[in-house]
């Protein structure tokens, strides 16, 4: 209790003491303020990565592996004037490979993915239409707001329905009662018997399972009304292919086991389809990813960090060494009055990590304005974790006992009848 | 009598080398003083009156010799230990008052009170105790600097005296003042010294020397003349 009052005493009394240099004193704090301010920034920026990547997985669940179908680069070129139809992706069969290649995948969930433009009364949109089986709605985190999801039943009796996404509702269903509605999707009526939530936002570059304005059918459904032939309008040509599926994902038993089964899944497919017209993405491995990008972060800017806080802190000794000079009076007026050596360290390590600490507290603020910056310039998500204030004043202590410590011995180890007699 | 002696020199030997040249600054050094006695240290310019008080303020060692202060053998201490002697036995007064300007004329005097350990309420009544002793009353919230000679060294007398020490040493203390503010100066030591303070005191003033009832006389680092009794009890206070 009383070494607490006493401790606020002599930092009160350490502030008073730099407040007479003021302009010394911000300018010494300096380094340690862009030191600091680079590490928040950091942690900030890899933080907000590997939570994006976290929310990834949050969405395509851990255990999935998606494979999608990738349109040739090659084929694309070579037929895009002739309007040749083109052929590839994922065949109805490839499902059945991949369920039946490990004892590892739980199941499988095949789609269609294409756009469609869907009507009702006077209102005309453009919507991804999903054609799948009743297993995708697990992995929709979105929740039914009315109505029911594709059922087995729906499979079998092959009537035309649909699950609209409410961002696809609103404005499509504006003044209707929404369930039992008909839309009509490309040429044909289907019949809204459930709506579900829209998703915050598209995941950036991951096509995920749900998107805003999605449209769901079963399958079934989808292969008698549309087949597997597409048709896309491209600026006055038409370009017309032939997709069995759009995407499969597989479900794997375990976490640990999904690396190895998408590279097994990957070697199975390959030998399927020479012209690799597919694609495995494991979502597990964006985790990976949004490591490197944090790690490339962590170099650069703990580079920056490093760099500053030495500086900072050499700044920071330099100053503490003038002013041991300038108050070798005062040291040798103490010593001689019965302070201990150890009293002139304390008195001066005090001092200096007030400096160094006040300059951390400068530093968080300016380390919390970068990732806000960031976060206007770019679409690189930032978070600043608690801990990274935390850990920033510990810095701040740190490079003051380490930069102040010389200085402080050397105050201590003054003569104190030469100290008395110093000009 | 001699269970009266608060402070014991021995055989007290200092020197200083001096790119080949050894300075005796004190050779064979042997005084002793009585509780509640005020000496005065004389001697010409370089005789060791200064060397002798840094000693016998434990902020120099010896080469050789003892030095008993309360019964304690200050000569084998460390340099915290000697810290603690100085920080609760002694009180120093300079002849440059040597306060610290960044503090307030309050702080200055309970400067002693922080290293005992004093809480700060405490320690700024005591100042206050000792700054209406000394003179200084209305004062406590100035910085040294707004102070004149006369007042800052009362500062400095306040805080020799916060600790309550067993000795005061003082180098010069009127050296920096005119003679009228020197003999107020010398009046509030001997109202010190009337109330039981041990004082030594190292002085050049003539007028100064002859109002202290003993005197040790310097001279080439060595005692050249002691002298006990000086003064009629009743003469010390010449007019008052
Ligand atoms: N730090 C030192 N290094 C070398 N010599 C010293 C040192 N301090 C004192 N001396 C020498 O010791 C001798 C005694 O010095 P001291 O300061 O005790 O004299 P003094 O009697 O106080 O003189 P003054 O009346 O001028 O203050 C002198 O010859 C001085 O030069
Ligand atoms: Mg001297």
């Amino acid at each position: 209790m009383a070494t607490n009052k006493r401790l606020l005493r002599d930092i009160r009394l350490g502030i008073n003491t730099l407040l007479l240099h003021k302009l010394r004193s911000s300018l010494t704090m300096l380094g340690i303020v862009f030191g600091v301010g680079s590490v928040v920034a950091m942690l900030a920026i890899g933080e907000g990565a590997s939570q994006e990547a976290l929310e990834h997985i949050r969405k395509l669940g851990s255990r999935n592996i998606i494979i999608r179908a990738l349109k040739p680069a090659d084929e694309n070129q070579q037929e895009l004037k002739h309007s040749v139809m083109s052929v590839y992706g994922l065949h109805y069969a490839d499902e059945q490979r991949i369920s039946e290649s490990s004892p590892h995948i739980k199941r499988t969930i095949p789609a269609k993915i294409f756009n469609k433009t869907v009507r009702s009364g006077g209102n005309a949109l453009e919507a991804r239409v999903v054609g799948t089986i009743p297993d995708w709605f697990e992995f929709l985190h979105n929740k039914l707001i009315a109505g029911r999801t594709i059922t087995q039943k729906d499979m079998e009796q092959q009537h035309p329905i649909c699950i609209l996404s409410e961002d696809i509702a609103r404005p499509l269903l504006a003044q209707q009662h929404s369930i039992g509605a008909h839309i009509k999707i490309g040429n044909d009526y289907f019949e809204v018997v459930g709506i579900v939530a829209s998703s915050a936002s598209s995941t950036g570059g991951v096509e995920s399972p749900s998107q805003p304005r999605d449209i769901y059918i079963p399958l079934t459904v989808c292969k008698k009304y549309f087949g597997d032939r597409i048709q896309k309008r491209v600026t006055g040509s038409r370009e017309l292919s032939k997709v069995e599926l759009h995407q499969i994902i597989a479900e794997v038993s375990d976490d640990s086991l999904v690396e190895s089964t998408a590279v097994a899944l990957n070697a199975l497919l390959s030998y399927h389809h020479p012209k690799h017209d597919y694609e495995v993405s494991v979502p597990l491995s964006l985790l990976q990813q949004a490591e490197a990008t944090k790690r490339t972060f962590t170099i650069v800017l703990g580079s920056i960090a490093g760099i500053s806080l030495i500086v900072g802190g050499i700044g920071i000794m330099n100053i503490m060494l003038a002013s041991v000079t300038e108050r070798t009076r005062e040291i040798g007026i103490r010593r001689a009055i019965g302070a201990r050596k150890k009293d002139i360290i304390r008195q001066f390590l005090i001092e200096t990590i007030v400096l160094s600490m006040t300059g951390g507290i400068l530093g968080i603020g300016f380390g919390v304005l970068v990732p806000l910056l960031v976060e206007q310039w770019t679409d690189m998500p930032t978070v600043i974790p608690v801990y990274a204030i935390w850990l920033s004043l510990g810095i701040s202590v740190l490079v003051g006992v380490i930069f102040g410590m010389y200085p402080a011995r050397k105050a201590a180890s003054l003569n104190p009848i030469e100290a008395l007699r110093h000009e | 009598m001699s269970d009266n002696i608060v402070v014991q020199l021995q055989d007290i030997c200092k020197t200083y080398h001096m790119g080949g040249e050894t300075i005796h600054a004190l050779q064979n050094v042997s005084l002793s003083f009585q509780q509640g006695s005020f000496w005065a240290i004389l001697g010409h310019s370089g005789s060791g009156k200064s060397t002798l008080l840094n000693v016998l303020g434990c902020l120099d060692v010896v080469n050789s010799g003892s030095y008993i202060l309360d019964g304690i053998d200050v000569s084998q201490l460390d340099d915290e230990a000697l810290s603690d002697i100085r920080l609760r036995k002694l009180g120093f007064i300079f002849q440059s008052f040597n306060l610290i300007n960044q503090l307030t004329v309050q702080e200055n005097i309970a400067l002693p009170l922080y290293y005992l350990g004093w809480d700060a309420d405490e320690s700024a009544e005591r100042a206050a105790e000792i700054a209406h002793v000394v003179g200084l009353e209305g004062r406590l919230g100035h910085r040294p600097s707004q102070l004149s000679g006369g007042q800052q060294q009362r500062v400095a007398i306040a805080r020799a005296l916060a600790n309550n020490p067993s000795i005061i040493l003082a180098d010069e203390p009127t050296g920096n003042l005119d003679s009228a503010t020197g003999h107020a100066i010398m009046d509030l030591l001997f109202s010190l010294h009337d109330q039981g303070t041990t004082i030594l005191m190292v002085t050049h003033t003539p007028e100064v020397a002859e109002r202290i009832p003993n005197a040790v006389m310097m001279k080439d680092g060595q005692v050249d003349n002691i002298t006990t009794n000086r003064i009629e009890k009743a003469g010390t206070f010449n007019g008052h």
